[in-house]
């Protein structure tokens, strides 16, 4: 079971404040953070009005999608948002995506996924406190009756932690599930007499192309699918915390 | 023998593969949900990409309970809570 489910490995410790954990999926954060931000600086250099190079035109076209993305889901007065929900959006995929290079995916840890669905919290409790006051936020607790307050509560602390839940269970499943047929397929082929040896490399012949297919559904689909999940619910549940009260 | 650790850690494993049985609610769930949708699509074809966009939500929102019960089963097989207590 060594390797299965397990938490992401501590890269390097910070030598300050007794000591600061830096674990891997940082390191995965940050790598993705300089990558992101060439490729940004690669695709946006020398810009022209009409779009001559093809690295122009793959820059609008996804600055393109998103903001119709936005307008479509949230309206014409919320394309400010774009940018946060292209920032979620490519640090999700990505970071899910990484997988494919052999390193961890950064949204099977809990603390990514808790810290993006937070973020999306404090901004629905930010509208509707601006769309209806302090007071009006404080009353919508108890409405439409006052005996609903428990269940009000518990569903407005339920809105971040499914979000969150949602992300991690998804691409850390598909991690656990790829891990479990991995030493499934090891084990037949040892039974199989197609496990060979040469020096320190294994090779298990069932090993070779069968996990690639689950990969396609856990690491491409399910990644994807998942980072454009994730940025449609904050568009819902922001616009809808916004024009709560008009 | 049976020892504690070995009672308590079978226990825990019954207890994952149990709660993956919720499996089942969030599968009828979505296969309702995305049949409807083709219904609609196929009814519609013009209005395609709203109905598909709301499937996607809808069948995320059908998708919690399911991920509730991998967490679950998850903490009983890697963070085993009950290990402590004995």
């Amino acid at each position: 079971m060594d390797g299965i489910g397990q938490g992401p490995r501590v890269s390097f410790t910070l030598p300050i404040f007794g000591g600061i954990e830096i674990t891997e999926t940082i390191v995965i954060g940050w790598i993705i953070l300089l990558a992101v931000f060439l490729v940004c600086r690669f695709l946006t250099s020398s810009l022209e009005k009409i779009p001559t190079k093809k690295r122009q035109i793959v820059a609008e076209m996804f600055v393109g999608f998103v903001n119709n993305m936005v307008e479509t889901t949230m309206g014409k007065k919320w394309k400010r948002y774009a940018p946060y929900i292209a920032t979620l959006l490519v640090y999700a995929v990505i970071g899910a995506l990484v997988s494919l290079l052999g390193l961890r995916s950064m949204t099977a840890d809990f603390n990514v996924t808790l810290t993006w669905a937070l973020m999306t919290f404090i901004l629905i409790t930010y509208h509707k406190i601006r769309s209806g006051g302090v007071g009006g936020y404080l009353k919508s607790f108890a409405s439409p009756i006052p005996v609903m307050l428990p269940l009000n509560i518990l569903s407005e602390i339920a809105t971040p932690l499914s979000m969150a839940f949602r992300m991690f269970g998804n691409i850390s499943g598909g991690a656990v599930i790829t891990a479990l047929v991995y030493s499934a397929l090891a084990a037949l082929s040892k039974l199989a007499h197609l496990a060979f040896e040469f020096g320190a490399v294994d090779l298990n012949v069932l090993q070779l192309f069968i996990p690639a297919v689950l990969s396609m559904y856990f690491d491409l689909f399910s990644g994807c699918i998942q980072a454009y999940i994730f940025a449609t619910l904050t568009m819902v549940y922001v616009s809808s915390a916004a024009d709560e009260e008009g | 023998m049976l020892t504690e650790k070995a009672f308590v850690l079978g226990c825990s494993a019954i207890g994952a593969g149990l709660a993956m049985i919720a499996g089942i609610g969030p599968g009828i769930g979505e296969g309702y949900a995305v049949g409807k949708t083709i219904e609609s699509i196929a009814r519609q074809p013009e209005a395609k990409g709203d109905c598909t966009r709301t499937m996607f939500i809808g069948v995320a929102m059908a998708e919690s309970t399911g991920i509730y019960a991998f967490v679950v089963a998850l903490i009983l097989m890697f963070a085993n809570p009950f290990i402590g207590k004995l």
